[in-house]
């Protein structure tokens, strides 16, 4: 405030109000910006022929639930198996979560707590995999997971999740070992206690904002994730969601209203769950968020 | 000196992090074989589903002639100069706006919250939907983009996809659109982290507004941002989903970029080894990227 020491208050006020509504103007397009394209999901999933040609209106005059009806009754052949692979998004997104987690929570045990040499080589192992650009992998990756008998498999999709999910769990979980007091596992250890003991009982409880904050990061990253989930399903009956989105996208004659509301059903999940847990989030990943 | 300078010499306060316990667990005999039975499923996921797929890849495209079959295409130099201009441009400006937003969203206002809460929500969207309804936004006059400048201003709109330029421009605006709240969470977060005592100091010495931009927030995050931009560079050279669902490399393919031709090549064409050495052909850019990240985000401590 003090930038222009001779300035008269009214001509501070002026320029406060300017300030005021550039800021303000700044949010309604930042607002556009942001909503748009969900608004455009929204007009075609909610016109009867699938068109979203905008007619002057904001609202369609005559929003029709049809598309999200055939989703959920599976009324088309594009989506006959749709429950199936909402299943399947499913499975690969818990599996792959309770994987990571596991995986991740082990190696930070050994690493940041007990201190295992060479700790440096896994955290450099860590980093590398998750700097990593995934798409690069993606075509080696399917002839390897055909290599271990994984072909048109859920299995080979987890594998992948987990494998590009764990290395920043891994990184996030020991900057938070590091905020937890050392004098229990002390404690434990001049009572006696092995170390698998001391991971189950005083390490996973402490860890637990830690260990969700990397569940909820694995579970979003699996659901979400569509380049390895298409290359490596082939079965109709194994399609994740994402795949099965697709299908309608290489179509010239589908009908687009059902494949904006399934985009819809799909991406309200991972909508609810980060919205739910934004603030949780915020606190557990901005200890490792890249941040100094 | 300056109350700022005295300030920024004593060095950065280092917020809350905790130090290493003094503590050490001493590793010998059974405790030594569970810590590494703790670290083998870390291990064998990263060999067998990293290291071997990686060495695979390297071994697909380890044929000279691959490469020579690449540039004959003429696919392959415009599908490099296009990776070139959405990596440089789309990262650049990413980064640059997320910068200049963090500040914005830092301001007290009743409103500016439940704004970050929307803006956050491209972030939170997964990728084929969010690319999908871009990609119908502009397929042409009844797109929502043309049909909104015909009902509302009256001008006939371009057909996206019709023309490279436009269609690369296309691309480049739903990456950032999709990336852009995610960086700027990040440095809302470096910029919280700064000590309000540097920007009294900063007052005293009568630094607000640009100044203080410059001179104050701007050195302290240089080390974040440079990191951030880094790893912006990678993830987008790798980019699949972007390009494959807003533009689907119209017109003609001519929209393409590594990522995307390299998937092209191995399923449409069912050449996979051509793929690979298309993906393999980034590496002397990747590699020196990765190192320079890898090094930088060790030793500054900046925590990825």
């Amino acid at each position: 405030m003090t930038a222009l020491p001779f300035a008269s208050p009214a001509r501070r006020r002026l320029r406060r109000m300017a300030g005021d509504a550039a800021a303000a103007l700044l949010g309604v397009v930042l607002l556009i910006w942001s909503l748009a394209p969900v608004y455009n999901m929204l007009l075609i999933a909610l016109d009867q022929e699938g068109d979203n040609e905008f007619s002057g209106d904001i609202w369609p005059p005559e929003p029709s639930l049809d598309s999200f009806r055939a989703v959920w009754t599976q009324g088309h052949w594009y989506l006959e198996h749709i429950w199936n692979q909402f299943g399947n998004s499913l499975y690969v997104g818990l599996l792959t979560m309770v994987l990571t987690v596991l995986i991740a929570s082990l190696a930070s045990f050994a690493v940041g707590r007990m201190r295992l040499g060479k700790a440096r080589m896994l955290t450099s192992a860590a980093l590398f995999t998750y700097v990593l650009p995934s798409s690069f992998l993606a075509i080696p990756f399917v002839r390897v997971a055909y290599s271990y008998g994984l072909s048109d498999s859920l299995w080979a999709v987890i594998a992948a999740e987990v494998t590009f999910a764990t290395p920043f769990a891994v990184l996030i979980l020991l900057q938070y070992a590091r905020l937890l007091p050392t004098e229990l596992d002390e404690a434990a250890r001049i009572d006696g206690a092995s170390p698998a003991r001391i991971y189950w009982h005083i390490y996973l409880p402490l860890m637990a904002p830690g260990l969700a904050a990397v569940g909820t990061y694995a579970l979003l990253l699996a659901w979400g994730e569509y380049l390895y989930q298409y290359m490596l399903l082939s079965s109709t009956r194994n399609w994740t969601v994402a795949v099965a989105i697709e299908q309608f996208w290489d179509s010239d004659e589908a009908p687009w209203n059902y494949m904006m509301a399934l985009a819809i059903m799909y991406a309200l999940p991972p909508i609810a769950v980060f919205f739910a847990l934004r603030r949780y989030l915020a606190a557990a990943l901005g200890l490792g968020g890249v941040r100094r | 000196m300056s109350a700022t300078q005295q300030v920024l010499a004593t060095g950065r306060p280092v917020a809350g992090r905790g130090r290493r316990p003094p503590w050490r667990w001493r590793l010998h005999g059974s405790d030594f074989t569970w810590a590494l039975a703790f670290v083998v499923p870390y291990a064998a996921v990263f060999l067998a589903f990293a290291v071997y797929p990686i060495a695979y890849g390297l071994w697909m495209g380890r044929e000279p002639a691959l490469y020579g079959r690449l540039l004959a295409d003429p696919h392959y130099p415009r599908t490099v100069i296009n990776t070139l201009v959405y990596v440089g441009i789309g990262v650049n400006v990413t980064m640059f706006l997320a910068l200049l937003l963090s500040g914005f969203f830092l301001r007290r206002r009743w409103w500016i919250r439940p704004l970050l809460v929307i803006y956050l929500l491209p972030w939170a969207l997964p990728a084929v939907p969010a690319f999908l309804s871009f990609h119908w936004m502009l397929i042409g006059e009844q797109g929502l983009v043309d049909s909104v400048l015909r009902e509302l201003f009256g001008i006939d709109g371009p057909i996206w996809f019709n023309n490279r330029g436009l269609a690369l421009a296309s691309n480049i605006v739903a990456s950032i659109w999709k990336w852009m709240p995610f960086w700027t969470a990040i440095f809302i977060a470096g910029r919280m982290a700064i000590p309000p005592e540097i920007y009294e100091a900063a007052a005293v010495d009568g630094a607000t507004g640009t100044r203080r931009f410059v001179h104050v927030t701007f050195p302290l995050l240089a080390n974040v941002y440079l990191v951030c931009t880094l790893l912006a560079t990678i993830w987008t050279l790798g980019d699949f989903s972007t390009v494959n669902f807003v533009s689907g490399g119209a017109p003609a393919r001519s929209t393409d970029v590594l990522a995307t031709l390299g998937i092209r090549y191995a399923l449409d064409f069912a050449q996979p080894e051509l793929g690979a050495a298309a993906m393999l052909s980034a590496l002397p850019v990747l590699i020196p990227l990765v190192i320079v990240l890898m090094r930088k985000a060790q030793a500054t401590g900046v925590q990825l």
